[in-house]
């Protein structure tokens, strides 16, 4: 099996994409074979197509997949679909739940470093009430939070803006940089559109790191330079990173540079296949097949997404750092509309 | 208050928690309110409580009574 303590280790972005490669051959195969003797509706798949094929992230919705005992599941984690709609239910042992933590910390602290920042969720302190069922925005808001210290809530209950908070927030952090974290969408919606509306600029610096999708907000045109755009003149923080990730594959986030790609670390790799033949591309559009070596406790270890995405490069990015860089163009036309964790329905 | 008296009281208060519960068996998870999320409200209260800023990887090695002492004491000069 995979030396996770000795990967942990290595630079998060240290590996060529030969190395990888390499690397990944033989994990995914040691990775696929875990499954199948564990897995029983894995191992059919194993049985028929071999070592690595990519299920459909949608699978996770209809069946319950999972290559551990129920009584060593510590945790069940699912996206937060709307109501109607199935969600996929994603479990976690202990060594896997502890695993994302880890592997999150090593791939963030690489943008961060490892020093702790005030921290200011844009979001309500609402949605970790439930403890024991984790959607994937909750388990997002947690992750994120070890990075920060002392986190505050932009949102009350109502998700409207907590203005008193922000104030306080801005003057006790003047000089020091901050760590702002939200989803997407409802950092637009429900932060900086409330911040225009009450004509309220604040005055921080640091970094805002946001993901869950922009279907939403492909709807209403706002794009990657507009929303850094708005978010500066609103906020004062000028770097805004994305991250491109999925309740199946926690942890193993693939985050924006400040070069505006999205990069894939030593922990998952993304290829683009061709929807029609299923074969993988090396350049052009496609569908988004992400590889994550994280995953024990189910077999979510190649999964292939309903996203729409192409590659930007290899090994060649100018922030330094190896592996493979990918652009996301967003939900592909005519897959099931699904649930994300920027799916908020308005009460 | 001595330093131990805080440290015990960050336990107690967050995990509600008895003072009886805090030895060496304490471990992340052993107790139900000892969860991730009570995991960051435990770092927060005890970042407070020492008027410290921990870094990411203690956090993430804190998984027991005794193993956060050492943290503290060992890495934060907070003596117990």
């Amino acid at each position: 099996m995979i030396d996770y303590e000795a990967l942990l280790a290595q630079k998060p972005y240290g590996m060529t994409q030969p190395e990888k490669d390499a690397f990944y051959r033989e994990a995914i195969e040691d990775l696929s074979k875990h499954h199948a003797a564990n897995c029983t509706e894995y191992a059919k798949i194993y049985r028929q197509f071999g070592a690595g094929f990519a299920l459909p992230v949608r699978l996770f919705k209809l069946k319950e997949l999972k290559s551990v005992p129920a009584d060593q599941v510590r945790r069940t984690m699912t996206s937060s679909g709307t109501s109607g709609q199935a969600v996929s239910r994603i479990f976690l042992d202990a060594d896997t739940a502890a695993r994302q933590t880890k592997v999150l910390s090593r791939i963030v602290g690489d943008f961060l470093g490892q020093g702790r920042r005030p921290m200011l969720i844009l979001d309500s302190s609402a949605v970790l009430k439930n403890r024991t069922m984790f959607s994937a925005r909750g388990a997002g808001i947690l992750g994120f939070s070890i990075f920060g210290s002392g986190a505050k809530y932009a949102l009350d209950e109502n998700m409207e803006l907590n203005v008193p908070l922000l104030e306080e927030f801005c003057r006790k952090n003047e000089n020091t940089p901050v760590l702002l974290f939200g989803f997407t969408f409802m950092v637009w919606q429900h932060f900086i559109l409330k911040l225009k509306e009450q004509g309220l600029h604040l005055k921080l610096n640091g970094v805002l790191i946001h993901g869950g999708g922009w279907k939403k907000l492909t709807e209403l045109a706002v794009d990657n330079d507009t929303y850094k755009q708005e978010i500066r003149e609103w906020t004062g923080i000028d770097t805004v990173l994305n991250y491109y990730g999925m309740v199946e594959q926690t942890g193993s986030i693939f985050m924006e540079c400040p070069c505006g790609r999205l990069h894939a670390s030593i922990f998952s790799d993304v290829d683009i296949i061709d929807p029609v033949t299923m074969e993988k591309k090396s350049s052009g559009r496609g569908l988004i097949r992400c590889t994550s070596l994280l995953p024990t406790s189910y077999p979510g270890h190649v999964l292939l997404t309903e996203d729409e995405g192409e590659l930007t490069g290899i090994d060649d990015c100018p922030c330094g750092r190896k592996g493979k860089t990918f652009k996301i163009y967003g939900r592909l036309a005519g897959a099931e509309i699904r649930g994300c964790s920027d799916t908020y329905e308005k009460r | 208050m001595t330093n131990l008296e805080k440290y015990d009281n960050a336990f107690m208060e967050v995990l509600q928690l008895d003072a009886s519960a805090l030895n060496d068996e304490l471990v992340y998870e052993s107790v139900e309110t000892w969860d991730s999320v009570g995991h960051m409200m435990l770092m927060a209260a005890l970042e407070e409580a020492f008027d410290i800023m921990m870094e990411t990887e203690d956090i993430l090695v804190f998984e027991s009574y005794p193993k956060g002492k050492e943290i503290l004491s060992e890495k934060y000069d907070v003596a117990f």
